[in-house]
């Protein structure tokens, strides 16, 4: 079984790695996401493989594993979402102030001319006016 | 040496009230300008009370000093020491600096309100008064650095004009350097003598004298004062500080930041002094210095400029009298410290008032003064001609007694001979500047086309110079009772010996020394007498413009900089991981075959096909999102199957919480990437060259190959688990059977804070990046079909409008239970989150708006309250911060319950969660939501 998780741990870190390396922002999420996995399944496993002994007392238990690492990896789950979120947001804006999602935003070259550009962007809301 | 502990507090107090008055200025500003210039007086004046009364034993001889350890592990402590040189310098500072708030209220025009100046001038001063009062040598080059720092405030205090910026940037670059070179060479002095206290180096200097080392140490100190004292070949950043206001020069330029500089001599005169290599770099600088800027300062038309260079020239003297070594040529250092400050301070203000009422420095348009501004004119008079050293002024006495030291030194084999020739030719050239100052300003004509008639300034302005003028007078007749006693307190300390007999008078004899005045004077009066041949010649002369060199070495450090910087960061991220990576693999390839191997005797788990089904699943899922990453819809369906086997690993590995967790974290991410992939492209374009994919993959493939070995490595490797306290004391210290929440929410609350705070960041930084975001979302789908005309099937409202209360009650349910059994804060707040994130998806944004709140990033702050208040509460019981605490409560109709104040930590968390996960979504869908009203 630890073979297993090793081959497991090793094949999402190298896809994560593969990924991560692409010039577009999708790919690099997906990237990051594997990597996630790859790190915190490892960071589990630092604490070995138990079966049938979750660190939940009670008296018929006569052995447990160990919580630590669950502790651990249970934030870092929740963090890697807010970090993912975040990313992908960031991704978004990038999109967005650039005109691509190429992850070094070539676009960006002449930042002070885009950043004039997007102030002179009439509102949302007044485009609706103009509209209706 | 005597510590005296009750009244050595006195030190650091008074430092603490001039650092604390630095504030001062700026909230009496709304007063008005009166109010803050008071302040400003104040603190320097109260400052200066705290000081007197440690006065009287000093002047007995005593050394005050005061020890508080700060780092001691570094040697760096909080030690203040207050001697006779220090109490010279703490007078001059505070005493000046009063002079010079009074001076900078008339000074500077009405419509500055000068609580930025004063605040700037009072941390100029307190970093000043730091320099002098430290005993701790690590302290004052801190202190040093400040005054670096702060004067660089002062002079590009006119910030508008391109000069006061260029002046102040040079002045920082030379003397911001030179403190770099001195924080070097007193760590060095630290390392040899094994104290950074000035007392326990003082006894080390034989040891210190005798080191290999001592070469570069005094190398390195040296280019501190120097740099600070404006010596030859730093001076250039001086004449050019004079783009400064003329109240912070006559402050900087008379008795504080230069002065630094020979203040340092002086300090580390009992270290580094008495050896060869000490007396001939300390005195040939100074001697050049001396020379070069009162020949430089004769051709200065702007009078100001000529000042700079005045005091160029009378530093260099300073310096030249510690380099000869002689205890009489150290009293005459000291004793010219005390007359430069008050003459040079005096002219200063005396040209600022000038400057002031003609509108020009031009010495060749401002002629004539005297009947115009008699009285002002007088002060600067006598001020000038301290400077020169005509009789009667106090001037006068310590070059006397330059001009006696340069006849007895012996020392240079022989060389020595030259010196009294060089001292008799700075001599005349001081006498021929100070004339050109007196006759040009004062007399030799009218006034040439000036900006504004001039008169006398207000009564107030001038009484600065009057003060400073009278000292002049008073310490030139009545040296020993004015000064005698503050003079032999100083000398002594900077000797650290018995004083040589010596007599402070006005008359010594018609020896050699007043022969050379007499010469001096002659000479320089005959000199500017033909001063039209003089400049003449010198125009002829190749102009050595220090400043344009400085600039041009400036630019080209900067362009190479950026050169530099170009090509190491291109701004690809591709290549900053590329590199870290192959980084990683070189470290860790290289930790491998330097370190040692794990023992392996772990049994394992055996395998079975169970767990050979979920592999090849995860394979699938992983293999399949990577070689289809360019369909992207495609690797986001993908990338769900490898979620899900991680938390059946979860599962099988007897993590009931974190399967919960990422299961519910499996929902929303994979949410949050469909409303992404919905703006973003829909495929990614086949765009990397064969070489690239190839680098790539074997960067990958080392990764991945390393990280399954040393996973490997690690799961058949003995064990020894470090949870045993936690395990035990779960139940009975925290109150729960669930291990890994009750580690959460108690054992490590901490970290768990600093994690939800982390986790609100995030959440804040992407509510930031989604604020006025405006995208336009493609028409049509990535094999070109549109997007389904219903966007909210009724099928799927009607599905899930009931399991609403059903997944809220299982949140409640999840999150109650989890001190106990799987469950908790975080688990409840992703169910609670997809919950509610499922009703928006099925039945529109607008629906789920009507019914949410709107702006969450209130609630990620109500989430961090609750956590860390009730982590305050345990104060209120005299507990460490984050205390639990928990018992056994009755309940009618539920019974008996096992409550934990923990709870509400772990409502925090939950409610942390809730607010991030909806906030990113709902904000992401909103973006979307507003295109289709546009």
């Amino acid at each position: 079984m630890e073979a297993m998780l090793a081959i497991a741990i090793g094949l999402l870190s190298s896809c994560g790695v593969y990924l991560m390396l692409r010039a577009r922002t999708f790919p690099v999420i997906l990237g990051l996401t594997l990597l996630s996995y790859a790190v915190n399944l490892f960071l589990f496993a630092s604490g070995r493989l138990v079966v049938n002994a979750p660190p939940i007392i009670s008296s018929e238990a006569s052995h447990y594993t160990d919580p630590i690492p669950q502790a651990l990896v249970l934030t870092a789950i929740v963090i890697g979402f807010g970090m993912t979120a975040y990313i992908v947001t960031l991704a978004l804006r990038g999109l967005s102030e650039s005109g691509s999602d190429h992850v070094d935003m070539p676009e960006m070259a002449d930042d002070i001319n885009s950043e004039a550009a997007i102030a002179h962007q009439p509102p949302a809301t007044n485009q609706k006016e103009q509209q209706s | 040496m005597i510590e005296h502990l009750s009244q050595a507090l006195l030190l650091p107090l008074a430092l603490m009230v001039a650092f604390g008055g630095v504030a001062l200025p700026l909230m009496a500003e709304p007063y008005g300008r009166k109010a803050a210039t008071i302040a400003t007086g104040a603190v320097m004046a109260l400052t200066l009370a705290l000081l007197i009364p440690l006065f009287s034993s000093v002047i007995g001889g005593q050394t005050v000093v005061m020890h508080l350890d700060w780092l001691p592990a570094y040697g760096i402590n909080l030690g203040f020491r207050l001697d006779g040189l220090g109490m010279l310098f703490s007078i001059l500072i505070l005493g000046i600096g009063i002079l010079v708030a009074l001076y900078a209220h008339y000074y500077l025009p009405d419509y500055d309100k000068l609580g930025r100046f004063f605040a700037f001038l009072l941390l100029f001063m307190s970093a000043m008064l730091g320099i002098v009062l430290s005993e701790n040598l690590l302290l004052m080059v801190v202190f040093w650095e400040i005054t670096s720092l702060s004067s660089f405030l002062l002079i590009a205090y006119k910030s508008e004009a391109y000069e006061s910026r260029i002046a102040a940037r040079m002045a920082l670059a030379v003397t911001g350097g030179g403190g770099l070179a001195l924080l070097a060479g007193v760590i060095l002095l630290g390392q040899v003598a094994g104290s950074y206290e000035l007392s326990a180096v003082i006894a080390a200097a034989d040891l210190i004298k005798a080191d290999p080392l001592y070469p570069v140490i005094l190398t390195l100190v040296l280019l501190g004062a120097f740099t600070k004292s404006a010596q030859f070949p730093f001076h250039f950043w001086l004449p050019n500080a004079m783009a400064a206001p003329t109240p912070v020069s006559a402050y900087l330029h008379s008795a504080t930041m230069v002065k630094a500089g020979v203040f340092l001599l002086a300090r580390l005169y009992p270290v580094l002094s008495g050896t060869d290599a000490w007396v001939i770099s300390v005195s040939v600088i100074g001697a050049i210095t001396l020379v070069y800027g009162a020949y430089m300062a004769m051709y200065r038309d702007d009078f100001k400029g000529l000042l700079a260079y005045s005091t160029i020239s009378h530093l260099g003297l300073i310096t030249l009298l510690f380099g000869l070594s002689t205890p009489m040529s150290v009293i005459a250092g000291v004793f010219h410290i005390i007359n430069h400050a008050i003459f040079k301070a005096s002219l200063f203000m005396a040209a600022g008032i000038i400057d002031h009422e003609c509108g020009t420095r031009d010495m060749r348009r401002v002629n004539g003064l005297f009947k115009l501004m008699p009285i002002t004119a007088t002060l600067a008079m006598v001020a000038a001609a301290s400077m020169a050293g005509v009789p009667l002024l106090n001037g006068f006495l310590s070059k006397e007694m330059f001009f006696t030291e340069a006849v007895l030194f012996t020392g240079f084999d022989g060389a020595h001979l030259l010196l009294p020739v060089f001292a008799t030719i700075a001599g005349i050239l001081a006498v021929a500047y100070s004339a050109r100052f007196i006759h040009d300003v004062f007399f030799n004509g009218e006034p040439v086309d000036l900006p504004r008639q001039p008169h006398e300034p207000p009564r107030w302005m001038r009484v600065p110079v009057e003060i400073l003028v009278l000292l002049c007078l008073v310490v030139g007749m009545f040296p020993a009772w004015a000064v005698g006693s503050l003079l032999a307190s100083a000398a002594g300390a900077v000797l650290q010996a018995p004083l040589p007999a010596y007599d402070l008078k006005i008359w010594h004899g018609f020896n050699l020394a007043f022969v050379m005045s007499l010469i001096a004077l002659a000479g320089g009066v005959g000199i500017y007498a033909m001063r039209r041949h003089l400049i003449e010649w010198h125009h002829k002369l190749p102009s050595l413009n220090s400043r344009t060199g400085f600039e041009r070495l400036h630019r080209y450090l900067v362009e190479q900089s950026e050169r530099i910087l170009r090509a190491l960061d291109n701004g690809s991220l591709q290549r900053y991981i590329a590199l870290l990576c192959a980084f990683v693999l070189v470290y860790a390839g290289w930790a491998y075959s330097t370190g040692g191997r794990l023992p392996q005797h772990n049994p394992g788990v055996p395998f079975d096909i169970a767990a050979l089904i979920a592999l090849a699943g995860l394979m699938l899922g992983t293999i399949g999102t990577t070689l289809l990453h360019h369909r992207r819809l495609l690797a986001v369906v993908l990338i769900g199957i490898v979620g899900l086997v991680v938390s059946l690993t979860f599962v099988r590995f007897s993590a009931p919480d974190l399967a919960l967790t990422q299961l519910s974290v499996e929902v929303v991410t994979i949410v949050l990437m469909l409303l992404a992939l919905y703006y973003l492209p829909q495929s990614s374009p086949k765009e990397s060259s064969r070489a690239r994919i190839a680098r790539d993959i074997i960067l990958a493939a080392g990764i991945g190959l390393g990280m399954a070995f040393i996973t490997y490595a690690m799961l058949t490797s003995s064990f020894n688990t470090i949870s045993g306290y936690y395990l035990e004391q779960s139940v009975p210290g925290g109150g729960g059977s669930n291990v890994v929440n009750v580690i959460l929410v108690d054992f490590r609350g901490f970290d768990t804070l600093g994690e939800i705070a982390v986790l609100a960041m995030a959440a804040l930084g992407a509510h930031a990046l989604l604020d006025q975001l405006r995208l336009t979302p493609p028409a049509k789908d990535a094999v070109g079909r549109l997007w389904a005309e219903e966007a909210h099937p009724l099928f799927l409202k009607m599905l899930m409008r009931p399991l609403l209360p059903l997944a809220l009650a299982v949140a409640v349910y999840i999150f109650l239970r989890g001190h106990n059994l799987p469950g908790g804060g975080f688990v409840a707040g992703l169910v609670t989150g997809v919950a509610l994130i499922l009703q928006s998806l099925a039945g529109g944004l607008s629906f789920a708006e009507q019914r949410l709140p709107k702006y969450y990033p209130p609630f990620l702050g109500l989430g961090l309250a609750f956590a860390a208040g009730i982590g305050l509460v345990s104060w209120f019981f005299a507990r460490p911060f984050l205390t639990s605490a928990h018992g056994h409560f009755e309940i009618p109709l539920l019974g008996d319950i096992e409550l934990a104040s923990v709870i509400i930590f772990d409502l925090g968390v939950y409610l942390v969660v809730v607010a991030t996960v909806l906030l990113i979504l709902t904000e992401l869908g909103r973006l979307h939501y507003r295109k289709e009203n546009a």
